[in-house]
């Protein structure tokens, strides 16, 4: 019997609907249920997992973003560095920070352990949020509201880096979120809201 | 020098042909190939290369800049040359060669003609228009919006021109093609079904096609935009802009694999193990892979996340399964192929005794792993939805696709083009010593640059930014100084691989403008300047049909008829799995997000 072998050069004579081999049956089922179990993981983290970037989505006015992040801001403002309110919101809040070219506003100071939801948005161009040194990221877009329950894990001094270009000024675009630990330092006792 | 032109009626069966339209016999195969189907390829092919070399150039400038203790260029100049870069590689170089792509395959693997030189002609003039306008507004500082061009950043209104132009002689290309096929099928310069080649080259243009069509729904508006006639959403912007910048990147991945089965086939006679496996994979490529652009939109807040996993997750695996079966299929057909020479001795000696002096073969190999192995493996795993919050926008990114692009299809377009020198435009490869090399430095320094880029990644190191000592911003910022390592690794692998690249150029340019001419090519013998597919075609053993059927009958064992590839597979298996999970307990370490 004559089997046709040939390179993906040539034309296949007859009838190439033939059945494969075992040993590449196997590899094609193997493959298969490895792709399953990648889908897998990805709804099964929404129901296990503490990392998904679900989030509150809406659109948003630009203008009215920002609005709503300014009396944030003179709710809950507790001080200021270099110029730069410092904005100590209860747990549970929803809080507002604003990206444009080329700062972050307003630095947020939250506590260890308690949830928060963080709205972002932009007023101009796309930035990108990334927290430093976790490594958490997402990209701000202008016009939506990116509502994200954020639960602080460990106390410290972070920085928000822009990564996502936007503009010539791009690389000075860094903001701070301060993390306290409430069972060691002094209760902030969730100041604005008890007034 | 050039086969004499025969007159079309002196060659072989075919029916049909148009007095006029002019032919050669290619003296390797024996094959008819079309004048002007070969002009095409050639001028492509050159202004493809033109292109690599402005990217490469810029390559240079950018990891000179990124590496900390050097920072070469000053901020508006290091972003000006980061779109530079991306436009030159990803859409002038990559795609005018995918242009010679098609039109070789589909004329001269069929020995068909190309039925329309005329518009042949113009779409190229179209395409290179539009690359020239848009290099100029780059260059110019008229377009500092990078490759992405994120609305609204803007541009000036030329640059979305040039784009959009540039796009439609991409797609009169892609008509040509399909039109040659229908022709050639009529006309029947081949039998029965189209060669796997030429299979995989029409996935690569029905994807492009696809891709074009998204491109046009994106930069029509956009270019109205920027002339102030309407406005574009940003989010359905970054939607429909991916729906372009991923599906190309598609048309890369097909285009690449099929040029690895041709590549097999030429260098080591590579057989096709199953044609139903390898073309049904195609077929998955076309049905799925456009739908997956969604993993660039992860932490982007216009879309839910049930849109988000359908989008990434049925559509993107299916694709992800695609190439895990290529990935068997490839490296397996050259196994057999070398097994059917009569290498048949142990588990790889067939790899061992395979031709690493061919640059051809060594580009395909190093193609294979660097695309899989890295580039692969992590861009599935970056692609998830929930890892993607440890991942976007930082330098894990451009790691991942630079292992793939770049290590994988340039150097897939590198290793044909050290076939396509001889056979297309009939010179022998010159600086030849340098050639058997070229394909070991380009791969050496994109892996030290891809794994080092996604190390420093890890560490959030972003992407696209000039300074991350961040000595003018408000807050100061201090990365670890492993990053700093990571960053010099980065330049040394960058430079080393732009070495590759400068060398690659250095060949094709003296041999296309200044090389020796071909002549006669002895079988057999070592000549300097042509690859060893071709001096020594790879011929399989006279009791070929007996060798197979005894490699796919019970005494080859369940392992079958590519055993050595059945185990490379698995380590490639457990690699991904390993990294896979590793990735997942990482990000488990991070704030509570929902
Ligand atoms: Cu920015």
């Amino acid at each position: 019997m004559h089997i046709d072998i040939h390179t993906g050069l040539d034309s296949p004579k007859g009838n190439w609907w033939k059945p494969a081999h075992r040993s590449e049956k196997t590899w094609v089922v193997i493959a298969f249920a490895w792709c399953m179990v990648l889908f897998a993981m990805m709804p099964l983290w929404h129901w296990k997992g503490g990392q998904n970037p679900s989030g509150i989505r809406r659109r948003v006015e630009p203008a009215a973003f920002y609005k709503r992040t300014l009396e944030f801001t003179n709710q809950y403002k507790v001080g200021d560095d270099r110029g730069m309110p410092i904005v100590a919101p209860p747990p549970g809040a929803d809080i507002y920070l604003t990206a444009m070219a080329f700062q972050w506003t307003p630095i947020l100071k939250l506590q260890k352990g308690k949830e928060y939801i963080l709205h972002l948005s932009s007023l101009d161009v796309n930035h990108g949020f990334s927290l430093y040194p976790i490594n958490i990221n997402f990209q701000v877009v202008p016009g939506y509201d990116y509502g994200l329950r954020v639960t602080p894990n460990a106390a410290g001094d972070f920085r928000i880096i822009c990564n996502e270009f936007c503009g010539i000024g791009h690389h000075t675009m860094v903001g701070r979120v301060i993390v306290e630990d409430s069972s060691t330092a002094p209760v902030a006792a969730a100041a604005g809201d008890l007034q | 020098m050039s086969a004499p032109i025969v007159p079309a009626s002196a060659i072989g069966p075919a029916t049909g042909v148009p007095a006029g339209t002019r032919f050669t016999v290619c003296p390797f195969t024996g094959r008819r190939l079309d004048e002007v189907a070969l002009s095409l390829t050639r001028w492509n092919a050159v202004t493809s290369i033109v292109a690599l070399l402005v990217g490469a150039i810029a390559a240079v400038l950018i990891v000179l800049t990124r590496w900390q203790a050097v920072h070469l260029l000053p901020a508006v100049w290091f972003y000006r040359i980061l779109g530079v870069h991306g436009m030159s590689m990803l859409i002038f170089f990559i795609i005018f060669f995918e242009m010679a792509v098609l039109h070789f395959t589909s004329t001269a693997l069929l020995n068909a003609r190309n039925v329309a030189p005329k518009t042949s002609w113009f779409a190229y003039g179209l395409m290179l228009l539009g690359a020239l306008m848009v290099e100029y507004l780059m260059w110019a500082g008229k377009a500092d919006v990078l490759f992405t061009s994120y609305v609204p950043l803007r541009a000036h209104p030329l640059f979305y021109l040039g784009v959009i132009l540039f796009a439609v002689g991409a797609l009169i290309v892609t008509g040509v093609f399909f039109a040659n096929l229908a022709i050639a099928k009529r006309e029947r310069t081949y039998e029965g079904s189209m060669p796997l080649v030429v299979y995989g080259a029409m996935t690569a243009a029905i994807i492009a096609a696809i891709t074009l069509v998204h491109g046009a729904m994106i930069y029509i508006p956009t270019f109205l935009w920027s002339l102030g006639l309407m406005e574009v959403d940003p989010q359905v912007y970054r939607l429909l802009w991916w729906a372009l910048g991923h599906s190309s990147q598609q048309i890369n991945v097909a285009a690449m694999v099929a040029i690895w089965y041709m590549l097999g086939a030429l260098t080591v006679g590579a057989v096709v193990l199953n044609e139903k496996i390898s073309r049904s994979a195609f077929v998955l490529y076309i049905l799925f892979i456009s739908l997956a652009s969604a993993h660039h939109l992860l932490v982007d807040p216009g879309m839910g996340s049930a849109w988000k996993i359908v989008n990434t997750s049925y559509f993107m695996y299916m694709a992800v399964l695609a190439s895990l079966l290529h990935g068997f299929t490839v490296p397996a057909g050259m196994e057999l192929g070398m097994r059917l020479r009569g290498y048949t001795n142990g588990m790889f000696d067939w790899l061992r005794r395979a031709p690493w002096g061919d640059p051809g073969f060594s580009s395909l190999v190093l193609s294979i792993v660097v695309f899989g192995f890295i580039g692969g493996i992590t861009g599935v795993t970056i692609g998830t939805e929930q890892i993607n919050i440890i991942v976007h926008n930082t330098l894990r990114s451009p790691g991942h696709f630079h292992a793939t692009v770049v290590s994988g299809t340039a150097m897939a377009f590198m290793g044909l083009t050290y076939y396509l020198i001889p056979l297309v435009f009939r010179k022998k490869v010159a600086l030849w010593s340098l050639a058997k090399l070229q394909p070991y430095i380009f791969a050496g320094g994109m892996v030290i640059f891809t794994i080092s880029m996604t190390f420093a990644g890890t560490f959030g190191v972003p992407r696209r930014h000039w300074d991350i000592s961040f000595s003018q911003a408000p807050f100061d910022v201090a990365f670890s100084p492993a990053v700093d390592m990571f960053l010099a690794l980065v330049a040394l692998g960058g430079v080393t691989a732009a070495t590759g690249a400068f060398i690659f150029i250095a060949i094709a340019v003296k041999s296309v403008f200044f090389g020796e001419a071909l002549g006669e090519v002895v079988p057999l013998s070592n000549m300097r300047g042509v690859p060893q597919g071709l001096t020594h075609p790879p011929k399989h053993s006279a009791d070929v049909d007996e060798r197979w059927e005894r490699m796919h009958g019970p005494e080859a064992g369940w392992m079958g008829p590519a055993p050595g590839t059945l185990v490379l597979v698995f380590v490639f298996l457990a690699a991904f799995m390993l990294y896979f999970f590793v990735n997942w307990k990482v990000l488990s370490f991070v704030w509570r997000i929902g």
